[in-house]
């Protein structure tokens, strides 16, 4: 009986041969890589050969007075776009989400779709579409604001320090705003009657009903959204470079880590590329990103409460 | 993995572009080009011209994308497989190449005495010892206008710069045109048409840029921060909105026939004559006083080289020497106005907007831009920080001392003059 038992546990190869394709692919595209990058900032180019210089790339990025500057600078400009993410993109996304819920609204595919399809877009067309709409000489901005009589309100947003930033991160919410919708619609639709009826039973209707029902049961939605849009933003780079260039300027305003890190990688115009220190900020955007999600999913995630239905 | 893959797309494009030569009995030499738009005057005026004077030398122009030369040059000289001539960039990026021991030495081609010191400098080691690159062609920096709103608004040419901001104001007051097509979103406009246009005047062209370069003189000296003060000036007579306004944008103003005057480079020469309805004309950075000598940037662009370790180097040379010639000077120049020849022999061009930029070569003293030999080596970078503070001075942002001390500062972080 007993070698029975030990004999019914066959080497269950399939699970290796099922994961080995996603492991091997993810290994070679992305963990090699990381490596690789955490590897390049370590290293320093001396005299056509590369040294190995500990943490010295990181020490100039925090100690050199122009290095930090620009540094704390671009995570400071990085902070204020997740923020404007946060209270504009994810708010807006679970009200609209809410709304295309409701069982009466018409047309709620067509509004779905119509919201969503900025996401599928490309970066350079975004960013191209915003900018032209946004001209001061040709854009429609001025002339629609002319219409309701408001045209004094309009100022050459993307070209003003002040502005700029907050502009740009409006069209990334336009932009992107489709993702937390549709998280939360699905996860919205995933509530069985039977709590909503219930919740009915009670005299709890309308936005009670959201704010008692509805909204605790999508919370952990809500967390992986801002999770998400945390990832995305300190990864961010696309727009701001087809709209602003890679000196995201004016006077490096709209400057996040991304391009930052673009700009010192690769070099621009007659700026010869660095590759270590690029590596170094590369890390310390991984770093920063590590650090947000861990806080995260041991900070929050393993708080939130869960509900079987 | 992304090199590599280059590399062997290269590789093979290098091989099967090479396959159908191997047939002809001449030596093919092959150009390696960031300059795709002159594909048609390569195949049409310029290679044929050569082979009929040189039987048994075969000319192949294989340009790449502007944006894609540098890192596909690289990777093809890394790997062997570029072509036999190389066009070379002004200043750094050459000078690497050279310093690899991948394009050779030009010393001794004959006709390359011939250029100025002003021409070869973008193609020189430091200490001047060697040459790499036979200078080919430069833009000359002034003032664009549209001649029939001047004709309009009764206006004559401005000579100094009273007179320029005159005109300026006149043209405002008159509100039929925006005075100046500028603007300051992509930065460089504001450096490379503004301070670099107008600025040679002030640090009286090669003498300041030297100066500047031997640490004798610095950012924070009147003659660099006066042409900041000037700048900021212009930002009353640009466009609504100039902040958000876009190079493509400026030209477009210009040629569209709503802006009067247009700061410029001698590049935009052949594509406002097929665009602009109206007749142009053009004038150098107005000086400071009436019979001041006047100084004109006249920026090395373009230059071309031989791989060092082409197979033909006998034939390479042969085609570096015509290069080096006024034949090939004035061919090149009247295909391309705008770009023009480095040659000391004067060449005669049709264009009557480039024969006026050219004519400011014999009234005024050439220089080439500031920042572009060896103060843009370290980081921060003093060209990228010029096209900065150039829109935060004109955008109102930076006040001109401040921003001369920024880029003071920025440049005294890494640059060690050499005494």
């Amino acid at each position: 009986m007993t070698t029975k038992t030990a004999k019914t546990r066959p080497v269950r190869w399939h699970i290796a041969v099922f994961l080995a394709p996603a492991v091997l692919i993810y290994t070679a595209v992305m963990i090699l890589p990381l490596f690789g990058t955490l590897q390049l900032s370590l290293f320093r180019v001396e005299n056509n050969a590369s040294a190995f210089v500990g943490l010295d790339n990181f020490h100039t990025l925090f100690g050199d007075p122009r290095w930090a500057a620009s540094f704390w600078n671009a995570l400071k400009n990085n902070v204020w776009f997740f923020i404007i993410h946060m209270l504009v993109q994810n708010p807006i996304g679970i009200l609209l989400a809410a709304l295309l819920s409701h069982p009466k609204l018409r047309f709620s595919t067509f509004y779905r779709t119509a919201i969503f399809i900025p996401t599928i877009l490309s970066f350079v067309i975004v960013g191209f579409a915003w900018k032209l709409i946004l001209s001061p000489l040709w854009g429609i901005a001025p002339d629609m604001l002319n219409m309701i009589g408001l045209k004094s309100l309009f100022a050459p947003w993307l070209g003003q320090e002040r502005y700029a930033l907050t502009a740009l991160s409006l069209i990334s919410v336009w932009q992107f705003i489709g993702i937390p919708m549709m998280l939360i619609y699905a996860a919205l639709l995933s509530i069985p009657d039977e709590i909503i009826e219930a919740a009915e039973c009670d005299g709890i209707t309308g936005a009670a009903q959201f704010w008692k029902i509805k909204l605790p049961l999508i919370l952990p939605s809500i967390g992986i959204i801002s999770i998400l849009t945390f990832v995305g933003n300190f990864n961010a780079f696309d727009l701001i470079y087809t709209t602003q260039g890679a000196l995201a300027g004016p006077n490096y305003s709209t400057d996040i880590l991304g391009t930052f890190m673009f700009r010192t990688f690769f070099g621009f115009q007659l700026q010869v590329g660095d590759r270590n220190m690029g590596a170094a900020i590369a890390s310390v955007m991984f770093f920063i990103i590590l650090a947000g999600v861990c806080l995260y999913l041991f900070g929050i995630q393993r708080r939130l409460r869960r509900y079987q239905f | 993995m992304m090199s590599r893959t280059m590399i062997a797309v290269l590789l093979a494009s290098s091989v099967f572009g090479s396959a159908g030569a191997a047939y002809a009995q001449d030596v093919t030499l092959n150009i390696e080009s960031w300059r795709n738009d002159d594909l048609p005057i390569w195949q049409e005026k310029l290679i044929p011209a050569f082979e009929a004077k040189h039987p048994g030398i075969k000319l192949t122009f294989n340009p790449s994308a502007p944006t894609e030369y540098d890192a596909a040059l690289g990777a093809k000289l890394d790997a062997n497989t570029a072509g036999d001539i190389i066009t070379c960039r002004p200043f750094d990026k050459s000078l690497a190449l050279f310093q690899k021991g991948q394009l050779a030495s030009l010393n001794d081609l004959p006709g390359i005495d011939k250029f100025s010191s002003v021409a070869k400098s973008a193609w020189i080691t430091d200490d001047g010892k060697d040459i790499f690159c036979v200078p080919v062609a430069s833009v000359i920096h002034g003032f664009i206008y549209n001649k029939d709103a001047f004709d309009e608004l009764g206006l004559s040419v401005p000579q100094t710069e009273d007179e320029f901001f005159a005109v300026l104001d006149k043209i405002k007051e008159n509100g039929t045109y925006i005075p100046m097509a500028m603007g300051t979103k992509d930065l460089w406009e504001a450096a490379t048409m503004g301070y670099q246009n107008i600025g040679p005047n002030y640090w009286k062209g090669e003498e300041g840029r030297l100066a500047l370069i031997a640490g004798k003189e610095k950012l924070t000296d009147p003659q660099w921060v006066d042409p900041y003060k000037t700048l900021a000036r212009w930002k009353d007579y640009l466009g609504d909105g100039f902040e958000a306004q876009t190079y493509p944008d400026s030209q477009n103003l210009f040629t569209l026939g709503r802006a009067a005057i247009y700061p410029a480079g001698s590049w935009e020469i052949s594509g406002f004559n097929t665009q602009a309805q109206f007749k142009m004309g053009a004038f150098p950075p107005p000086v400071k006083n009436a019979g001041d000598t006047c100084y004109i940037s006249d920026h090395t662009d373009l230059g071309i080289g031989m791989n060092a370790k082409t197979a033909h180097p006998e034939e390479a040379k042969k085609f570096l020497e015509w290069v080096a010639s006024p034949e090939f000077a004035e061919i090149y120049a009247n295909a391309l106005p705008g770009f023009f020849s480095l040659s000391s022999t004067p060449v005669k061009m049709e264009d009557p907007l480039a024969q006026e930029f050219v004519s400011w070569r014999d009234k005024c003293k050439s220089t080439i831009r500031s920042t572009y030999q060896i103060l843009s080596r370290g980081t921060p970078n003093l060209e990228n920080e010029t096209w900065i503070e150039s829109a935060n001075v004109i955008n109102g942002t930076d006040t001109p001392e401040a921003a001369a001390e920024k880029l003071q500062k920025g440049l005294d972080s890494w640059y060690k003059p050499a005494n």
